[in-house]
């Protein structure tokens, strides 16, 4: 496989797509295939043949707004569907070459203005399980590129100057994390993908993943190939069954066409992936539980130092970069560096897929430039806080980040910012709480799901948040005392500082969040006995206690 | 010169002490009668880092670093035992005399136990956790030995002495979280399982967890200061 061979290969799909006179793509992610995407897709290619004009109907990954969906777009103009049912099939195809329907139009002009798309850039354009649709749009130029244009350093070198950070949450800074295992001895090396998302309301990987499989595997080729790696694996989690399915396709398909395997591109470089399941255990995101999974061991972190750059896989150095961080390396390395550094924010670079989910008119997927204002996000692209409620917090980053009051709205997001305010970017999860959330209640919640997650191995992790779970019970009971909370600040400040990998070190900031921002929540629960939510079920009335 | 000694110097609580590439704080730190609290490390074992007792603050970062993994490096400066630190390690304690049913006056280690020594090191004279009391199991199938959950801190000593040491692999970690606990095979009775009945998880269990049926009372002291001897003549060979 050649640049040529790759454009030739390009222009026989656009000969292909240009038989039809039109194209009608139909998002196929779960959220849309939930809704009946399915049956309109079934609707769509019949109503195509009965209608006589030659139309393409095509599956695609997600489309973004999920809570608009089924979701259908046309691709001649653009036009987006929204909440296309069957019957709608027909309407659609006979409005083709003339105007488009207008009751199905979607209306979130604004929510699209917004967004700049690099990781979704094919997103809803291509069909996930045909290569050659990907190849089309420029796939795996960027991997020929390197191969036969560039140096190992050089690609490294495009990447640290494209300022581009870990996307899996932590945002150490990719360039860097690769020139480590680059410069790391011995022969054998190891290109992981982190796919095992796991926060609750995440869900860009999957959609990444299943979107656009191709785009990851490029990345992580392009990757292997800087730090001299010749075997990947790709980490997913069970949960994600259709993941998986794209993920094999593609890399059958990706063999076939010769982009993995030996002699990539007619050079020497040598490199194929295997696709590894996680069997359902949160910490194995964490990148050596992660790899213990990968070994075949029980899924527990280790102390680091030794870093996986430098003592991974089997003891060998090993590159660890999350789904979405190899999805941002193609465009990097065919548009350059520059380009990408452009985007963003001073030390926060290029874009990032959020998942934005609870008390907000639209969910789904959006790809902002960083240093973007919190409250566009969630005012201009989410569309605000829907049924005349009003906007209380929003919790980035998972059970990891923290809750951010509506005073706040106006940072930037960025990996400094978000942390300087007691959240993190995480993963990119973004969950929007209205006045009908208990924050006490939602701190429990996520202390919960550290507590269920822990793997039990380091006592701060697992008996501090079994503790703090319990504390935070007593007080959405109405049984806290201000003892009670004192003893919980404590717990906080221990498993914090004393756990041993990220999921203990990050499990009480939700609770310290709200803490910061909602304490007086907590003084109503513990002193006055009363949910000023409604959400805790307190049996006495307050006049009782008091 | 790579393969030369390497000599580092650093400074601990105060006192400067030289240290070999490679030794980690916990080992250069007792070389010099410095302690550091540790309850999973073993002298004899590999290391795991998991009780946080032995956390100590190097200077320049805010991270606390595990003393029994953590190398030295040259010039460093480190305090083990810190207003921060005390904290913490009361913290860790409290957590775990309240995590499972921990009554010395009942319990054959009384008198022997390091979780009952370490308590009383750090000053710990009451528990503010509330205990989580839970319902566990007594496990008295081998003819030899007891397993008695409810004394286990899951510092993995004996999981490690029998796959390290003894290269039986008997025991083992089995759920996740505030529910995990040691188990032997696939979670068999310890009398039935493969157990090659060594004793070696018996005298390297820091608590009275695993204990001789044979003693009576409290007078059962043990003795983990074999495993490097062993380690020691195993090297020779």
């Amino acid at each position: 496989m050649t640049i040529e061979e790759l454009e030739q290969i390009a222009e026989s799909v656009r000969l292909e797509n240009a038989k039809f006179d039109y194209e009608v793509n139909v998002c196929m992610d779960l959220a849309c295939a939930s809704q009946g995407a399915d049956k309109l897709r079934e609707a769509l290619v019949q109503a195509a043949a009965a209608s006589g004009k030659s139309i393409l109907v095509r599956k695609t990954g997600c489309m973004g707004p999920c809570s608009a969906g089924p979701l259908v777009k046309v691709d001649e103009d653009d036009t987006l569907y929204s909440h296309v049912k069957a019957e709608n099939a027909e309407a659609i195809v006979s409005s083709l070459g003339g105007t488009p329907v207008p009751e199905l139009q979607c209306e979130l002009n604004e929510h699209f203005d917004k967004q700049v798309r690099v990781v979704l850039e094919n997103a809803g354009h291509i069909d996930p399980e045909k290569i050659d649709d990907y190849i089309s749009r420029d796939g795996y130029k960027a991997l020929m590129i390197a191969l036969i244009e560039m140096t190992p350093n050089g690609v490294i070198h495009r990447i640290t100057e494209s300022g581009l950070r870990g996307r899996g949450g932590g945002g150490y800074p990719t360039g860097l994390k690769w020139s480590t295992v680059a410069k790391a001895g011995g022969d054998l090396k190891y290109v992981v993908c982190n796919g095992d998302e796991g926060d609750p309301g995440a869900f860009m990987d999957r959609s990444v993943m299943e979107g656009d499989p191709h785009r990851v595997i490029e990345g992580m080729a392009i990757a292997a190939y800087a730090v001299g790696a010749s075997k990947g694996f790709i980490y997913v989690r069970a949960e994600y069954p259709v993941a998986v399915a794209r993920l094999t396709t593609a890399l059958r398909e990706a063999r076939r066409r010769g982009l993995l395997g030996n002699n990539i591109g007619g050079t020497t470089f040598n490199f194929d992936v295997e696709i590894r399941l996680g069997a359902g255990a949160f910490v194995c995101g964490e990148e050596t539980a992660l790899i213990a999974s990968i070994e075949g061991r029980r899924g527990t972190p280790k102390p680091r130092p030794p870093y996986p750059a430098v003592s991974g896989l089997w003891g060998k150095p090993t590159l660890i970069n999350n789904v979405e961080t190899y999805a941002n390396i193609a465009p990097i390395v065919r548009n350059g560096g520059k380009w990408f550094a452009d985007m963003g924010s001073e030390r926060s670079k290029g874009t990032k897929v959020f998942a934005l989910t609870g008390k907000i008119a639209n969910t789904g997927l959006v790809e902002v430039p960083m240093g973007i204002k919190l409250r566009e996000i969630i005012e201009v692209i989410g569309g605000g806080v829907p049924d005349g409620h009003t906007f209380k917090a929003v919790q980035t980053g998972g059970p990891s980040g923290g809750c951010i009051p509506a005073d706040m709205l106006d940072i930037g997001v960025s990996y400094d910012a978000l942390l300087k305010v007691g959240s993190i970017m995480g993963s990119g999860g973004m969950i929007v709480m209205d006045d009908t959330s208990c924050m006490v209640n939602v701190a429990k919640f996520f202390i919960e799901f550290c507590m269920t997650e822990s793997c039990g191995k380091c006592i701060p992790c697992r008996a501090g948040t079994a503790q703090m779970h319990s504390l935070l019970t007593r007080i959405c009971e109405g049984v806290g005392t201000m003892d009670d909370l004192e003893l919980l600040e404590d717990l906080c400040s221990t498993v914090k500082e004393a756990s041993l990998c990220g999921l203990g070190q990050t499990a009480p900031n939700p609770v310290l969040s709200t803490l910061k921002y909602f304490r007086e929540e907590y003084m109503e629960h513990i002193q006055h006995k009363r949910c000023p939510a409604g959400v805790c079920k307190i049996e006495a009335p307050a006049e009782v206690l008091a | 010169m790579s393969d030369a000694v390497e000599v580092k110097t650093l400074i601990i609580d105060g006192e400067e002490v030289s240290a070999l590439r490679g030794q980690t704080i916990l080992e250069v730190a007792r070389e010099n009668d410095i302690n550091i609290p540790t309850l999973c490390h073993l002298e004899g074992l590999s290391d795991v880092g998991a009780c946080r007792l032995c956390l100590v603050e190097i200077k320049g970062s805010n991270k606390l670093l595990p003393a029994c993994v953590a190398t030295v490096f040259e010039g460093m400066e480190v305090s083990t035992n810190t207003e921060r630190l005390q904290k913490h390690r009361r913290m860790i304690l409290e957590m775990l005399f309240a995590e499972r049913n921990h009554i010395c006056s009942v319990c054959v280690s009384n008198g022997h136990c390091e979780l009952q020594a370490l308590g009383q090191e750090q000053g710990l004279t009451h528990i503010r956790l509330p205990y989580r009391n839970p319902e566990l199991n007594v496990d008295a199938s081998h003819e030899r030995f007891t397993v008695d959950h409810n004394r286990c801190v899951l510092c993995t000593r004996c999981v490690r002495a029998c796959a390290e040491i003894e290269g039986a692999h008997v025991w083992d970690v089995m759920g996740r979280g505030i529910n995990s606990i040691v188990i032997t095979d696939l979670n068999d009775e310890w009398g039935s399982s493969t157990c090659t009945r060594c004793g070696k998880c018996v005298q390297v269990c820091p608590t009275g967890a695993l204990f001789d049926k044979s003693k009576i009372g409290s007078d059962h002291p043990k003795y983990p200061d074999f495993l490097p001897y062993l380690n020691l003549m195993r090297e020779a060979q």
